[in-house]
């Protein structure tokens, strides 16, 4: 993405409404709004870390979750009394990052030469197994505390300054939801940023040859293997950095914030939103947090109103509202919300993969 | 240094089978550095499959082929790109959503180094290195005839273009083999002219070219020797006005697709 | 070792259910190459249908054999109905589409199914009724109940009915034409969306007899169980080569065998330190070895693998 000079004043002011957000919601829906609002930046970092593995790699990983739960676990054992560590904040989180590298490139390792719908569902085991894992984890030696999981985790701090106490600064109170929203904010640009450069890279073209034609990129001279896997360990760092903050954020984490419900919630953010376009990515994180938030607070209301009670859970009314979203927006629009503008079909067309692998076998035959 | 062979490709006793068919069964043959070599032979008589074996797609059965003085039995595709061999594909495969300049430039890839840290931090060097890859992408855009803005899609360049874009592909990798499959199949008799012209000035720029081709004319034109395969084996090789009048090959012809 | 032969028993059918349901996936995917996600769920579908009929009938006072049977055939028709209606609105309209969107709907449909279903039968587990008594069998030291050897041979008469259908009838063939190459049976007279409405309710029909046979062999239903036991019937049919029939059947009996050994042995062999609450994690590591060392299944998948 280039700017040029007419788009700077237009830049100024989005940075601007970027930072001023944070009130702006406080004052309009409530300090609870601002929460969500940080859990939204979470879930975009997320969805863009996934986005280099699906969008640019083409590669369907369905238990992106697990290296989310890595990050959130290894801050959460070494930052809490659960073994009476305090680690500092700029270990944990570097090593927790690590940490789902080491997890990416090990899973993938042996696995990224799978066909696509291989690597769907082995991912998806991975996923399994890391939460089953969490999950028992307690006995006979405790070491993640089961399905209970573990809290009191250290809130985020850098160097004293605690993110989870009120600081005063030019006589506005910033809260901790108002600070956690720019600290994630800053962590959310620098993926965006990390994700520009490379999308526009020499590796970043790489990636986009093997989703475009993985034999044809393979036969020019890229090293398939290994550029498959440096998208997979790249994807993972960062769902392991945004783990380490979402512990620190939430001060608890437990098994079932990591199910496979989670990665899918992650893909569709990506998908939906627009697969390989970082802007439309970013659409898909705001609109799977905020949607749904807002349905759980209208619905319960809306219903007294019309029928004086309540008559459906309003938790499953949301899920089912979620369901029905996701079936409408694919149908109408198959892309996503928002496709990068180059590339409108981002993966190939079934037709054309069945096609394609016929090819392999008789590139004579057509 | 020592002084480089004179052979540039040599594969002897060359075998792959699917199943009980024989593909290509113990084809012997060398290309020589510096000329344009023929391959034809009736449809199925195993052409593209032995530049799948040569590129690394498949992995031969029997015999070995060695390239530039290094022998090779089974190999990944992309260090035979690394080594100097690279192709073009019978039924285009481009990548499709990409611009025309990107596909060139993804080429370049095999030839240059800048990994994540340059592409974060934009240092020098890798700045430097972008920039000429754009450039000798631009270049060969030139050099093979696209003229379109450099920010087509592939997928909506022309037939011809597409042809040709695969090729200015191929060059960037800076092959020393470029291995051609079929690559005037479709083309009107003015664009086989221009793709004439084109593939002699790769060969006077020192490529040595391998071409499958169905056109007779072509290659009859172009060719300096020609091998002719058929059922897998080959049959004739020669100057192409021998292969021409040689009666296995007019039997090979007739029998096969008159 | 009484617990080997009484795990082989369990696993055994455990193994019929999977091999039930993994056809479902494998038939699909074997015609439209792509995962039915939502498949798990018609099978809590099937179960749950299957569970408000058989109350209804049986609170009516019918004879319990003609309650099952009369709850049995509703939840097939349901679940016809239900798979028929999956195909036309997740995958028909997005045939041409990227790759991912009909995967995303998939998803779609089965969070709108499990939601559904809360809504309708709530969260809470219920009782599946059995009118039978239900009797235990000793079977070389391990004790088989009557539903488990009714699980068994039916699955078995399943599956030999859907292999005579496949390869003797006239739709099987176009079926497997259309798995072949889905232009060239079209260009044959093949009508592709017939057969694959078709492929879509057959799948659902074994899904609801599979969700009759758990609830039956458990004697509980909840409208979250369709999602792990999709997610590894699915697994067994990439354990026994996706596309592949006769994979997906061998595929369930070996995963189920694999689970209940496993868990029945895993404390032993790890020193107490892991026990059988581990027993999900078997199908998932049995499924990366797969594809790792065997990336094609057991019995080789039926898409062409390319060289
Ligand atoms: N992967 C494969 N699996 C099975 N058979 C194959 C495979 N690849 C090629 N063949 C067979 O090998 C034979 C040779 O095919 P090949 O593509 O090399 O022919 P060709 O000379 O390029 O023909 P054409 O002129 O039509 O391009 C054919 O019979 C083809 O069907
Ligand atoms: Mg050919």
């Amino acid at each position: 993405m280039k700017f040029n000079h007419q788009s700077k004043p237009m830049l100024a002011a989005f940075a601007a409404a970027l930072l001023v957000l944070p009130f702006i919601i406080d004052s309009l829906l409530g300090h609870g709004w601002v929460r969500i609002a940080d859990f939204a930046l979470l879930y975009i970092m997320l969805a863009l870390g996934l986005n280099i593995v699906v969008g640019y790699a083409g590669l369907l990983d369905l238990g992106y979750i697990a290296f989310f739960a890595v990050g959130a676990y290894t801050y959460a054992l070494l930052g809490s009394p659960q073994f009476g560590l305090h680690w500092p904040i700029w270990a944990v989180l570097p090593l927790g990052a690590l940490l789902a590298c080491f997890f990416g490139v090990l899973l993938g390792a042996p696995t990224l030469r799978l066909r696509g719908d291989y690597l769907a569902i082995v991912t998806l085991g991975f996923g399994e197994i890391i939460r089953i894992f969490m999950n028992n984890l307690n006995a006979p030696v405790n070491i993640t505390n089961g399905p209970q999981g573990i809290s009191s985790i250290d809130p985020l701090s850098m160097g004293g300054f605690s993110f989870s106490k009120t600081h005063e600064l030019f006589g506005v109170d910033f809260t901790a939801v108002h600070l956690h929203y720019y600290l994630f904010l800053g962590f959310t640009l620098l993926v965006i940023f990390v994700s520009l450069r490379l999308q526009h890279s020499r590796i970043g073209r790489a990636w986009m040859a093997i989703r475009e034609d993985e034999v044809a990129a393979n036969a020019m001279g890229i090293n398939t293997r290994n550029i498959k896997l440096l998208a997979f360990a790249m994807g993972a760092t960062f769902g392991g950095i945004s783990g380490g903050l979402f512990a620190g954020f939430q001060g608890f984490v437990s098994p079932e914030s990591f199910s496979l419900m989670e990665s899918v919630m992650i893909l569709c953010m990506v998908v939906l939103g627009g697969m390989g376009n970082i802007a439309g990515v970013v659409l898909g994180g705001v609109l799977l947090v905020i949607l749904p938030e807002a349905f759980r607070h209208g619905a319960g209301p809306l219903q007294q109103a019309l029928f004086g009670k309540i008559v459906v859970d309003p938790e499953s009314l949301r899920m089912l509202m979620f369901g029905l979203a996701l079936i409408l927006v694919m149908l109408w629009r198959p892309a996503g919300l928002w496709p990068s503008t180059q590339r409108r079909r981002e993966l190939m067309p079934d037709e054309t993969v069945a096609q394609q692998e016929q090819d392999t076998v008789y590139d004579a035959a057509k | 240094m020592t002084q480089p062979s004179e052979t540039l490709l040599e594969l002897s006793g060359v075998c792959k089978h699917f199943g009980g068919l024989a593909a290509l069964s113990a084809v012997s043959l060398h290309i020589k550095r510096g000329e344009i070599y023929g391959l034809i032979g009736p449809n199925g008589a195993g052409k593209t499959t032995l530049f799948n074996v040569i590129t690394g797609l498949y992995q031969l059965d029997e015999g070995t082929f060695s390239f530039d003085a290094n022998s090779y039995a089974c190999c990944k595709p992309h260090l035979l790109a690394q080594a100097g061999i690279a192709r073009t594909f019978q039924n285009i495969r481009l990548f499709a959503n990409m611009t025309a300049l990107e596909n060139v430039m993804v080429g370049r890839h095999v030839r240059t180094h800048s990994g994540i840290w340059g592409a974060l931090t934009h240092n020098r060097a890798t700045c430097a290195e972008e920039r000429a890859i754009a450039g000798r992408a631009h270049e060969l855009l030139r050099y093979v005839g696209i003229h379109r803005p450099s920010n087509t899609l592939a997928k909506n360049l022309s037939y011809g273009e597409q042809r040709r874009l695969e090729i200015a592909r191929a060059l960037a990798t800076e092959p020393k083999l470029l291995a051609l499959d079929e690559p005037v199949a479709g083309m009107n008799a003015t664009e086989t002219e221009s793709l004439k012209a084109l593939l002699q000035s790769i060969r006077n720029d020192g490529v040595t070219v391998l071409l499958i081709e169905h056109d007779v004319k072509l290659i009859m034109g172009l060719c300096d020797r020609v091998a002719v395969l058929d059922y897998g084996k080959k049959i004739a090789e020669g100057k192409p006005e021998d292969v021409r009048r040689d009666p296995a090959v007019i039997a090979a012809y007739l029998g096969g697709e008159a | 070792m009484d617990i080997l032969f009484q795990q082989i028993v369990n696993g055994l059918v455990q193994g019929s259910v999977y091999a039930l349901v993994a056809l479902g996936y494998t038939m699909v995917y074997g015609i439209l190459g792509l995962i039915n996600f939502a498949h798990g769920e018609v099978v809590m579908v099937g179960a749950m249908v299957a569970l408000t009929v058989l109350q209804i009938l049986l609170a009516a006072a019918l004879s319990s054999v003609l309650a099952v049977l009369c709850s049995l055939m509703v939840a097939v028709a349901a679940c016809m109905a239900l798979g028929y209606g999956i195909e036309r609105v997740a995958y028909r309209p997005l045939r041409n589409a990227p790759r991912l969107a009909p995967l995303i709907t998939a998803i779609g449909v089965s969070i709108v199914l499990q939601n559904l279903a809360m809504m309708i039968w709530g969260r809470e587990y219920h009782a599946f009724p059995m009118p039978f008594s239900n009797g235990l069998h000793e079977l070389g030291g391990a004790i088989i109940t009557d539903v488990q050897i009714a699980i068994v041979l039916i699955a078995l008469l399943m599956m030999a009915g859907l292999m005579l259908l496949i390869h003797r009838s006239r739709f099987g063939r176009s079926m497997r034409a259309v798995a072949e190459n889905p232009s060239a049976a079209a260009l044959m007279g093949v009508d592709i969306n017939r057969v694959i409405s078709a492929t879509f309710m057959l799948g659902s029909a074994l899904a609801a007899v599979a969700g009759f046979m758990v609830s039956a062999n458990y004697g509980i239903v909840h409208y979250y169980m369709g999602f792990m036991l999709g997610l590894k019937a699915f697994t067994a049919a990439v354990l026994g080569g996706i596309g592949n029939l006769r994979g997906a059947m061998l595929g369930g009996v070996v995963l189920g065998l694999i689970e209940s050994l496993g868990a029945g042995y895993i404390g032993d062999l790890s020193g107490g330190f892991f026990g059988s609450n581990y027993q999900d994690v078997f199908a998932f590591f049995v499924l990366i070895a797969v594809l790792v060392f065997r990336p094609s299944g057991l019995l080789g998948e039926r898409v062409a693998e390319r060289a």
